[in-house]
């Protein structure tokens, strides 16, 4: 649907954020973008399609975000790698006064230490977005992945 | 293809050659000696395919199967692959296929049996072509896979020679499996497949290994969520090939053994303790229990999160490995949300199992051109027996021990 310049500006702009927090490994600073209520899921689109509840991450709450980051960083071993991040086809489903649904595409690449670069991930994000005092936040995020298969495992969150 | 690849090291079950995990022959060797020998690979939980006629598509070992169930309710797994020219038969993941399977390429149509049917153009056109008049349809079904089912549990084998399947997973064992799977009704959460670069041993080896878990996954450590201090034990079958390890949480805290270590990091807690909201299901207060049947079925339960894992070879040095998600049709709204949370812990993006993605890679990546050595496994002696001590590795001798037994590695 079409809203106005300035709604789509700002969930563009909470979008790109987004992904920069992530790619730029800011990640203590990624909860910050989500309500404290939020869902946060990783989820294949095969399990999607099916109903089937059980993905890669499900987190209901933004102090789950905060544990995951703190254990990425303090507990969770894994090679060192980053993202990078490209969105595209910002589709407002509905808007109301406060709220807005919204699905995008993505790809994720994933690039390792030693050169090797994937395309780790592509799917879409089907988000619903609360207009805040501080601006537009996740209330909910879902990451549905297309590539059914996931390469070696998923540390840092999509 | 008579004898093995090459000669097992001295020290038994206790040292285990690289080669291994990257010889090709020796890989050639485990199609025909493990996966089509006389062992029992899983193929899906008999939940999946309700319906006649409802199929899945999977593999023993490298050989694609497809598992259907019959009209009279039983279930059928045939290769699934073309008694014709070997194409591939059922091309989805799932589906319903009727009363036949029909081959896309030319058609030649197969019974849920195996049985084959027709063939298009069978006399030819107007007198020419056709087949010959000796073709006999009844030599040329789909290859069929023994089939039984323990647990809403169905396994395959390609074997005439392997034992009947519970004997195969054993008394021991099997009673370990009912505890979690009992005789409830299976419900699938969801399914999940991750992508190994390592050889499939690595990863069977690694669910066989109590001693790294403490180790290697230090997030309950992190968060003072467990220590070894807690108590369990390894129960492992006579041929060694299946085991079933467990702990109680204790839920101490003093993890003295643990000063200097990675896991002995201070000052953290977890935000949201809710993942530990745990039931103790089965009334015992086992917490963790991983299971695993020889060669490459896994069945585990970390507090309320239960999960098949299909250990799946893709070569020698590259494996997939299918994860699906259990439930039962009579959990509550509550029980379906534990274990919604819990599957948090485990799976590719699991606190306590991401790890286990990535160490078999390192290991195959670090044993390039050192094929003539050997890994050490002496933790715990050089037996396999169940013990009550985790800090062993008797189950991954024991796994070496059938290994060994069913390929024909001399003693
Ligand atoms: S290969 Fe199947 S019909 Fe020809
Ligand atoms: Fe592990």
């Amino acid at each position: 649907m079409i809203v106005d310049v300035g709604t789509r500006l700002a969930i563009e702009d909470l979008f790109a954020r987004y992904a920069h927090t992530i790619d730029d490994d800011r990640l203590e600073e990624w909860p910050a973008l989500f309500t404290e209520d939020c869902l946060y899921q990783v989820i294949s689109a095969e399990n999607w399609a099916l109903k089937r509840p059980i993905g890669l991450i499900h987190c209901d709450n933004r102090a789950m975000l905060q544990d995951r980051v703190t254990s990425l960083r303090e507990a969770n071993i894994y090679e060192a790698q980053s993202y990078r991040h490209m969105l595209s086809a910002t589709l407002v489903t509905h808007f109301h006064r406060d709220e807005a649904r919204v699905v995008s595409n993505y790809q994720v690449t994933r690039i390792m230490q030693d050169g090797s670069t994937l395309l780790f991930s592509c799917g879409r994000y089907l988000d619903r977005i609360k207009f805040t005092k501080a601006g537009p936040l996740f209330a909910e995020r879902v990451v549905v992945y297309d590539n059914r298969r996931v390469d070696t495992l998923l540390a840092i969150p999509l | 293809m008579d004898a093995p690849a090459f000669a097992w090291p001295a020290g038994g079950n206790t040292r285990v050659p690289y080669r291994v995990y990257t010889d090709a022959e020796n890989h050639e060797r485990e199609k025909a000696k493990i996966f089509a020998g006389p062992t029992w690979g899983f193929l899906c939980a008999a939940t999946e395919i309700p319906e006649a006629g409802d199929y899945k598509t999977t593999f023993l070992g490298e050989v694609p199967v497809v598992v259907v169930r019959r009209k009279d309710g039983g279930i059928n797994a045939l290769v699934n692959r073309c008694s014709h020219r070997g194409s591939l038969v059922a091309l989805k993941n799932q589906g319903n296929t009727g009363t036949s399977l029909t081959c896309v390429y030319h058609s030649w149509a197969f019974d849920l049996d195996g049985n084959l049917q027709g063939v298009p153009f069978r006399r030819g056109i107007e007198g020419k072509g056709g087949m010959p008049d000796s073709f006999d349809l009844k030599q040329h079904g789909l290859k069929r896979l023994r089939v039984e089912e323990t647990c809403g549990l169905v396994f395959g084998s390609l074997s005439a020679e392997a034992p009947p399947l519970e004997e195969h997973i054993g008394e021991l064992i099997g009673g370990r499996m009912q505890r979690v799977l009992g005789n409830r009704k299976l419900k699938v959460l969801g399914t999940t497949s991750q992508y190994l670069h390592n050889n499939w041993k690595l990863y069977v080896e690694n669910t066989k290994d109590t001693y790294h878990a403490s180790l290697l996954h230090s997030f309950f450590s992190t968060f003072k969520i467990l220590r070894l201090t807690a108590t369990g034990g390894i129960h492992v079958s006579e041929g060694g090939g299946n085991h079933a390890s467990h702990s109680r949480n204790k839920q101490d805290t003093d993890g003295g053994e643990y000063v200097g270590l990675r896991s002995a990091i201070d000052g953290f807690g977890l935000q949201d303790a809710s993942i530990f909201g745990a039931r103790d299901e089965f009334g015992d207060g086992i917490t963790v229990q991983i299971l695993s049947v020889f060669p490459n079925f896994i069945l585990q339960q970390v507090h309320n999160s239960i999960a098949l894992r299909q250990v799946l070879p893709k070569g020698v040095d590259e494996t997939e490995l299918l994860w699906t998600f259990l439930g039962f049709e009579d959990d509550d709204a509550e029980m379906q949300r534990m274990r919604l949370k819990q599957a948090n812990l485990v799976g590719p993006a699991g606190y306590i199992s991401m790890e286990d993605g990535c160490v078999g890679g390192w290991v195959q990546r670090a044993i390039q051109g050192s094929e003539a050595d050997d890994s050490v496994v002496e933790m715990g002696g050089a037996g396999h027996a169940s013990s009550d001590s985790r800090v062993s590795e008797a189950s991954v001798r024991g796994f070496w021990n059938q290994y060994r037994e069913t390929m024909g590695f001399a003693p």
